[in-house]
């Protein structure tokens, strides 16, 4: 008997091995006969146009095999919608080497293919450019006047724009006990996976590809290859068996795959294109925003009137959107609400979703300004929380699918030792160290989308799964393979479940935290279809154990199908191939959320942050000393997976809260700092003890397996909880990103 | 990269005629920093010629003036794990492992440390103006995001700061730096090894064409008793510092005999005040005594837009670990605030 059930159980990951053995490929180590070596050249202005490119130096190095500029480009995709990804904002999607338009700094502007990678980046350094520059501004600081409102579009869906202003804001904040007023700034943070943006190209034959790409979504990239190169669909196979981190970075096809597929086929060869760190800064980011908060709450600590405006930053050709200010109505049910999001184009390029879009950069300025409710009230944080607790999305008026926040909050408090603290700033000492607790709230959607998945079973009893989906590091292998294990009544070792090709049934990309609940079901729902398949051919053997037996009386387990009551009444899956001619049985199936129904509930996930913090007190220097992350998310199929995604998350906040910045100069429209030395994220010695905890929530209405999503929540709350414990150490409050440590000076 | 000649050395004098028959010829040891520069084009060379195989430089041992000598091709690791520098010069070692990481600090040789280049954003940028780089283009860092400048000895030329933990030590304990050549051997003391922008900031320091660094002499006084070393930083480890400080004392029946204070992070070069030193002689080790001694050496400190906190810090961080060096057991690892 094997150890039903696998899900909730803490399984490492199947594909650990591989990857801490090296043994595991990623996109741009596939090897391939003759292969070529792509390397982009990036635009050293920010905003004008090509008068010339010169490559006659470049040309003359041995072994340079063809420059690829505007001027002679393959004839690629005409329209718009050619280049439009599952993850493209409204607006106008860049198409790399379309013409001598320089629309932001670090533009691709022309590949050099060459037979070794390092020729080809010198024949790069060797072309000479000649642009006229225009005027161009990258600050939003100094342009949020002419914020606007974003277009709307396809993305409005998963993103939608903030809700009507309810009530009368201005009266009720006027009029409340207490108020407060913040100005939150964060700047630009870019993805910085470890492993660069490369696409490896196999050269199948006349207009046949295989790719290895970078992507969180195979399906997306092949989508985009054949649409953009005018290539059939079933010519175009996409592959990303592993991907070394992308955080949303990969949710749109990057302009390596773009230059490594129009090599290929102008070539007729294999071709990689691999980016270098410098170059992972030269597309999407996390946008900087500006924001403006205005709680007011009335004098027993009831928030009722909101104001949270968001000003983010967008390119000149997309609309960008992102949550920022939807997430305090979601959470406190104020009467009496305005919240605004707002755009302004910059000489940039659009900004990408990066772990927890908007949901990070709006938390931030909640949490904070609830804090400041709470020490104006004279209340505990927490208390101020529990008072404002609502059961309903105040932004929809519906009820929650579930909502185990309250015992995040209790929980999480019990685990940190949160009654020890004295609730002043400024009255927690250690030696001349500042010690300060600080907690915030933090939320996410909880989505669900279309997936397919297919099941097969050999004769030899063992299924193989197949979905389209990626694994980008957060266990999805492993996960779906629980899943399947459990509804087949299968051992791990006997499921195998194959991915990350364009080739197997739909997935959406991966991202948005709604993975598991979208191709989940759909794993169940194969072999759920797979098993009935069978049983219904066991009916059919001659002499029947299971002649008169209904599908829901039986059990599926290690290869028999049992009578669940009966026991001995049971038929192997051998019988059934012994009439089937030994060959395989296989199903694939659908799944989707019943539209009618899915909309009638709010879903989201929840967290509860606590910090402690020690800040140097004639230094400023901060360390932050322990955490405790309380997570509500449904059912937990993996804990020691699920509770990486938040450890993953809570060290990012660290870094969100402490470190990450990415530098522009405005002077140059450019960003300084676009390496790990000087970019910083936090190191080993950064991060404490840190504790997760999961609990219990059940949800019979998000999905039939009841899961929600775990791979944004653990970022959001922990910046929030670290500046809100810095105010608690040393009575300041800083509300911009990062918190340096000289403001505390 | 550009296609460059290879040479391995295995003496000095090979070391020394293969670097001299060329205008762009550079010498390669740990590479930890010469790689970066040569794949990014800010150095250009046309011949590498590998220094590891020199069969010399490679030991620390014993020297008659009762110091110690510190081969240039011994690794930073080595040295600070070295038995007689953690037990006689724990400063130096302290400070080397606060520095960079610990893969890198196994590849990086002394010799490479003292000749690491700046790190400032717009000298690895060859797209923007930069003095150090390209002479005569300007300073963007002047009036740009200029956080990890400095503040001390900068001129309008370039404002870049000498990122090295290692050589704040080697400052503070006047160690001198040997030196072979074309045209013989020679010794600098320490604190004239590096220079100050000036007019010409595209030049780090007073190394001759075709001269090299064969080992770095410790006196025998290593203020092992009283030293401490303190770097501030935006992250706990693999930063560079915004501000450090190396500190040796000697203190009798309660009162400075001699005192060492140096500064990294702040200037062109390791950063003294001979003059705050000598004004802590005789003085009781108060903190009134070292706030004095920090305004002598913060002397004409200059900031600029996103600098200025470095004046106030490095005048904290100066009383600080000066009061951390009266307690040295109390060190933290990565040379952390304590106390």
């Amino acid at each position: 008997m094997n150890k039903q059930p696998f899900t909730g159980k803490p399984l490492s990951r199947l594909e650990g091995h591989q990857k801490v053995t090296g043994s595991a490929k990623y996109a741009g180590e596939y090897e391939a006969e003759d292969l070529l070596y792509g390397y982009v050249v990036n635009s050293t202005i920010t905003k004008g146009k090509i008068i010339s490119i010169d490559k006659s130096e470049a040309n003359k190095l041995e072994g340079i095999v063809e420059i690829f500029t505007h001027e002679n480009r393959p004839s690629t995709g005409w329209f718009d919608f050619q280049y439009a990804d599952m993850d493209a904002p409204p607006g106008t999607v860049f198409k790399p080497l379309k013409d001598n338009d320089i629309k932001y700094n670090g533009q691709p502007i022309a590949l050099v293919v060459a037979t070794t990678f390092e020729m080809a980046r010198y024949a790069a350094y060797l072309i000479k450019v000649t642009y006229k520059e225009e005027e161009f501004t990258t600050d939003l600081k100094a342009n949020y006047k002419l914020a606007r409102e974003p277009k709307k579009g396809l993305a409005s869906m998963l993103k939608p724009p903030p809700p009507k202003p309810t009530g009368d804001f201005e009266k009720a904040y006027k009029t409340s006990f207490v108020h407060h007023e913040g100005i939150f700034n964060h700047g630009t943070e870019n993805h910085n996976p470890l492993e660069m943006f490369a696409t490896t190209v196999i050269y199948e034959g006349k207009n046949k590809l295989k790719i290895y790409d970078k992507t969180q979504g195979t399906i997306n990239s092949q989508l985009y290859v054949a649409n953009v190169f005018g290539l059939k669909m079933k010519n175009v196979q996409v592959i990303a068996p592993f991907v070394g981190g992308a955080f949303g970075s990969g949710l749109r096809p990057q302009y390596q795959l773009f230059m490594a597929v129009m090599a290929s086929l102008k070539l007729k060869r294999n071709v990689r294109v691999t980016l270098d760190r410098a170059q992972m800064y030269t597309f999407g980011h996390r946008p900087p925003t500006l924001q403006y908060t205005k709680f007011g709450a009335n004098a027993n600590g009831k928030v009722n009137a909101i104001n949270h405006k968001a000003i983010g930053e967008t390119s000149q050709f997309e609309d960008y959107v992102e949550v920022v200010v939807n997430w305090s109505a979601m959470l406190y049910p104020a009467e009496n609400t305005l919240l605004e999001h707002k755009l302004v184009p910059l000489d940039v390029y659009t900004p990408l979703d990066m772990r927890a879009p908007g949901g990070s950069t709006g938390m931030h300025a909640i949490e904070i300004t609830m804090d400041e409710l709470a020490y104006q009230l004279n209340l505990d944080p927490l208390e101020l929380r529990l008072i404002n607790y609502s059961e309903i999305d105040k932004t929809t008026g519906k009820e929650y699918s579930s909502k185990e926040l309250r015992a995040c909050y209790l929980k999480g408090a019990e685990k940190f030792g949160w009654k020890e603290r004295n609730p002043k700033p400024l009255s927690m000492k250690r030696g001349n160290k500042l010690v300060g607790y600080g907690m915030a709230t933090g939320i996410w959607d909880a989505n669900r989308l279309l997936a397919r998945a297919q099941a097969i079973m050999t004769s030899d009893g063992k299924v193989t799964i197949k979905s389209a989906v990626t694994d980008i590091g957060t266990g999805t292998l492993t996960v779906m393979t629980q899943i399947a294990a459990d509804e087949l009544g299968l051992s791990i070792e006997d499921v195998t479940f194959l991915y990350a090709d364009s080739k197997m049934p739909f997935a959406p990309i991966q991202g948005g935290s709604f993975t598991v609940a979208t191709v989940g079901p759909a794993v169940k729902a194969a072999c759920k279809a797979l098993n009935k398949k069978i049983f219904k051919k066991a009916k059919k053997i001659e002499g029947s154990p299971l002649e008169k037996v209904k599908f829901e009386e039986v059990t599926f387990s290690d290869g028999c199908i049992i009578v669940t009551n009966d026991p001995k009444l049971k038929c192997t899956v051998q019988d059934v191939f012994k009439t089937n001619d030994g060959k395989e049985i296989k199903t694939t199936n659908t799944s989707m959320p019943n539209p009618l129904q899915y909309r009638k509930k709010a879903r989201a996930v929840h967290s509860a942050v606590f910090v402690e913090v020690e800040v140097d007190e004639t230094l400023g220097i901060i360390e932050v000393k322990r955490a405790v992350t309380a997570v509500a998310a449904g059912k937990i199929i993996n804990p020691k997976t699920a509770e990486s995604q938040i450890l993953g998350g809570m060290i990012w906040g660290i870094g969100k809260a402490l470190h990450e910045e990415t530098i522009t100069d405005h002077r140059f429209g450019k960003y300084m700092n676009a390496n790990l030395a000087e970019y910083h994220i936090p190191v080993h010695a950064d991060i404490p003890e840190l504790g997760v905890l999961f609990v219990d929530e059940q949800d019979d209405f998000v999905n039939d397996l009841g899961v929600k999503g775990i791979g944004e929540i653990g970022i959001v709350g922990m910046a929030p909880a670290i500046s809100n414990a810095i105010f608690h150490a040393t009575g300041k409050r800083i509300n911009d990103l990062p918190i340096h440590f000289d403001k505390l000076l | 990269m550009n296609n460059f000649l290879y040479s391995k050395a295995t003496d000095i004098n090979q070391a020394i005629s293969q670097i001299i028959d060329g205008q762009n010829n550079k010498f390669i040891a740990g590479g930890t920093n010469i790689n970066d520069l040569l794949k990014y084009f800010i150095t250009k060379a046309d011949k590498l010629v590998d220094i590891n195989s020199i069969k010399d430089n490679h030991d620390i041992t014993k020297i008659n003036n009762g110091g110690i000598r510190i081969g240039a091709l011994v690794t930073n690791a080595d040295t600070a794990y070295h038995p007689i520098i953690e037990e006689r010069y724990p400063l130096l070692s302290k400070a080397i492992l606060a520095g960079a990481s610990a893969q890198i600090r196994n590849m990086a040789t002394n010799g490479g440390n003292i000749l690491q280049r700046t790190r400032c954003y717009y000298f690895y940028d060859n797209k923007t103006p930069c003095n150090k780089r390209e002479p005569g283009s300007g300073c963007s860092a002047l009036g740009g995001y200029n956080r990890i400048h400095a503040i001390l000895g900068h001129s309008e030329n370039c404002i870049a700061v000498f990122p090295s933990d290692m050589c704040v030590a080697l400052a503070a304990l006047e160690a001198t730096i040997n030196i072979s050549g074309s045209e013989g051997e020679r010794t600098i003391d320490f604190a004239d090894f590096h220079k100050l922008p000036d007019e010409t900031p595209e030049i780090d320091n007073n190394l001759r064409k075709g001269e090299i660094i064969t080992s770095i002499d410790l006196p025998e006084k290593g203020f092992q008793n009283n030293y401490s070393y303190l770097k501030l930083r935006d992250r706990s480890s693999y930063s560079f510092a915004l501000v450090s400080v190396a500190t040796g004392l000697i203190i009798e029946n309660g009162t400075i005999t001699e005192a060492r204070i140096a500064l990294g992070g702040v200037a062109h070069k390791p950063w003294r005040v001979p003059k705050a030193e000598d004004f802590l002689k005789g003085k009781e080790p108060t903190a009134i005594n070292f706030v004095a001694a920090a305004d002598l050496i913060l002397e004409g400190a200059f900031g600029f837009e996103h600098n200025k906190f470095k004046i106030e810090l490095a005048k904290k961080a100066i009383v600080r670990n000066s009061l951390m060096a009266l307690e040295p057991e109390k060190q933290r690892a990565g040379a952390k605030p304590s106390l």
